[in-house]
């Protein structure tokens, strides 16, 4: 079928639904694409937790903090960590005060910087799911071989699967989901299988051009209308059915489950993973945070936002007190964050 | 031979340095004088002065360095308002630790950009600081506006045509590129935009304002021209430049070419009727074979800028938040 039918038919009657797609990298190509605006207004896109950043609590980037103002030792990190506010402070804050904060493009790194710095302890803020998961191991082991000491993980991994059967448990609303194109690359189509049956909801695995999206949205309608509830891979060329058996072998050589806090959401079960008792010499102090007593009541409502229960404009801060250059909370912060991401694509 | 905290004491290393490396490169009637002025004649025209500061890491990249860049991006500010370049001047803030041949080539090539841009430098100061070799620059420029024209965003009109001089993205990526140790062909786009406005006005193009595509990008850009003239403006994403490589590589960061710096891009806001003819003629320079008509100016009273997308979407374009830095996932 060809997209100007496709846009015909998603543009005409339907039934109501609600889709979530589940990577901010999707939410961001649907709003620079414009997708919402070729809708039916019955066809409802929902944004959902797919964005580390979003999820990272509180008290992470305290502990974060707390390393880069000890004497010797700087904590590398990704740019988009550097605006999430912690319990008292950003990290972007916590750096103008004079902690020692260095923004690095790639893990890879803290290893030269290490082996060039002796006198310093590098500590590199590991955040994110699945896609991102194999590089940190990657950079785990290439520091056990190096014989460098002075290199530590700050670990926020999180696992998708055990997020998505959280949403599934306890939301209804949701119809069907566009999986999460990055994490499908390393978990396989068929990771989404066992949710699909369970909660008899249909998955689409998609890429991330707008065609991409439109194609995967058009399959979760046919689907949704005709009470089917199938995995469908169209993404075939970069997603496996069973997914990438290296990048999965480093995951589970490095890492164990166990449980993690989800900003906004509270703990779920076996959805964080913390280096394992071989390599926890290398470890920062991460499984500690698996709670968030930084946590701190305000009227941020990220966490429905990120469950799909609201739209961000539904939030009373959002594009008031809250805005990207003075985000209340982490979903107004990362480029991939649904806050962020309305903000910058709905002004009126 | 590296910079030591004593050549900008001001004493017998600084007098070395001005002398060996300043002088050999920068030497005019002006600057030899070393008064603590320059003495400039006076213009029948209008004065056009502007000031920029250049803090680019790395030094050196492919397509340019922090000398041609203190050059051009200063020079292309006066072009912006419609003034030809006349004098510059350069203050060099020096770390400690500073390659002395590095610094060599880059008073070489500020000095080569400025003679090829017409441009004489008449002031210039040097200072040395504590730090890891690095090196800054800050440029003023002072042009005169001989064609009498009055261009600015204050004349532009509803229908107005938008074009943008190449492919967007260049410098941004490359300098990333560098950064990050990534290895691909992409260059810097650095460069003196001044014939390709000249050509424009000497032809006689209509002319209503002019924008250098610099930080924040064509999306920065055009929501400084909505708001400044209060008009809302429409672009085509299929009609926007962008490399191919450019593309890729932002599409792996999560960077978005509308929002990334260029150094010798810029934005021309025409009369509609003279469109097609300022368009001819961009291309017939080598720096603007890839100019196109992007969008126009809309109804006044709104200044939201807009895009239809590839799919016939319409989404809105915002300036850009925060520095642009590349995705976690």
């Amino acid at each position: 079928m060809n997209l100007d039918k496709i846009l015909k038919e998603l543009a005409g009657d339907h039934q109501e639904l609600k889709i979530m797609e589940v990577c901010g990298t999707h939410t961001s190509s649907i709003f620079k694409n414009g997708i919402r605006s070729l809708l039916s207004p019955e066809i409802r896109l929902i944004s959902g937790p797919g964005c580390p950043v979003c999820v990272t609590p509180a008290s992470y980037i305290d502990k974060a903090i707390e390393w880069a103002l000890t004497p010797n030792c700087v904590l590398l990190t990704f740019g988009d960590m550097m605006k999430v506010p912690g319990s008292e402070k950003s990290l972007s804050e916590a750096k103008a005060d004079g902690a020692r904060v260095e923004i690095m493009y790639s893990p890879q790194e803290a290893l030269k910087k290490a082996a060039a710095n002796p006198e310093l302890t590098y500590v590199i803020a590991c955040v994110g799911f699945e896609t991102t998961i194999p590089s940190y191991a990657l950079v785990i082991e290439q520091t056990e071989r190096s014989g460098l000491t002075n290199i530590k993980f700050l670990t926020a991994l999180r696992k998708v699967m055990p997020a998505l059967d959280f949403i599934c448990a306890t939301d209804n609303e949701i119809s069907a989901f566009i999986a999460p194109g990055h994490v499908s690359t390393i978990l396989g189509s068929q990771a989404y299988a066992d949710l699909a049956e369970q909660y008899m909801k249909p998955f689409a695995v998609a890429g991330f051009e707008g065609e991409h999206i439109l194609i995967a949205i058009y399959d979760l309608v046919k689907q949704v209308e005709n009470h089917k509830h199938e995995v469908h891979n169209l993404y075939p060329s970069v997603v496996k059915p069973e997914g990438n058996a290296v990048a999965l072998a480093y995951i589970s050589n490095y890492f164990e489950s166990g449980p993690a806090f989800w900003r906004g959401i509270g703990v779920i079960e076996d959805s964080g993973l913390y280096l394992n008792q071989k390599y926890r010499k290398y470890d920062a102090g991460s499984a500690d945070l698996a709670g968030d007593a930084a946590q701190k009541t305000t009227n941020c409502r990220c966490g429905e936002v990120i469950l799909g229960k609201i739209n961000p404009d539904e939030c009373p801060m959002f594009g008031k007190a809250c805005t990207p250059a003075k985000a209340q909370g982490p979903c107004m912060v990362s480029s991939e964050g649904t806050c962020g991401i309305w903000f910058r694509f709905t002004k009126k | 031979m590296k910079i030591v905290m004593a050549h900008g004491s001001g004493g017998n290393a600084t007098r070395e340095l001005i002398k060996d490396l300043f002088h050999k490169y920068l030497a005019n009637d002006y600057l030899d004088k070393m008064e603590d002025s320059a003495i400039l004649p006076v213009s029948e025209y209008p004065l056009a002065m502007t000031t920029d500061s250049f803090v680019v890491t790395p030094l050196e990249f492919p397509g340019g360095d922090i000398g041609k860049l203190a050059v051009c991006g200063t020079v292309n500010d006066l072009w912006m308002a419609g003034a030809e370049p006349q004098y510059l001047t350069a203050g060099f803030i020096l770390e400690e630790g500073l390659d002395m041949d590095l610094l060599d080539r880059v008073v070489a090539s500020l000095s080569r950009t400025a003679k090829e841009a017409g441009i004489k430098i008449v002031a210039g100061d040097t200072k040395v600081v504590q730090g890891n070799g690095g090196l800054y620059i800050n440029t003023a420029g002072l042009g005169f506006r001989k064609s009498g024209r009055n261009i600015g965003t204050d004349v532009i009109r509803e229908g107005d045509a938008l074009i943008v001089s190449g492919d967007l993205g260049n410098h941004h990526a490359c300098i990333m590129s560098q950064r990050m140790e990534i290895i691909n062909s992409i260059q810097s786009d650095c460069a003196n935009l001044g014939p390709m406005v000249e050509d424009l006005l000497q032809a006689g193009i209509e002319v209503r304002a002019m924008r250098d595509i610099t930080r924040g990008g064509l999306g920065t850009v055009l929501n400084e021209i909505a708001e400044a003239s209060n008009h809302a403006v429409e672009i085509e994403e299929k009609r926007i430049p962008v490399d191919p490589e450019v593309k890729s590589f932002c599409d792996i960061l999560g960077l978005d070419p509308l929002y990334m710096a260029n150094e010798g891009k810029f934005l021309c806001i025409t009369a509609q009727e003279h469109a097609e003819r300022a368009l001819n003629i961009l291309k017939q320079n080598s720096l603007g074979t890839k100019a196109r008509l992007i969008g126009s100016v809309a109804e006044t009273g709104r200044p939201l800028v807009t895009v239809k997308t590839r799919l016939g979407g319409k989404r809105v374009i915002d300036v850009l938040y925060g520095e642009g830095l590349p995705r976690i996932c």
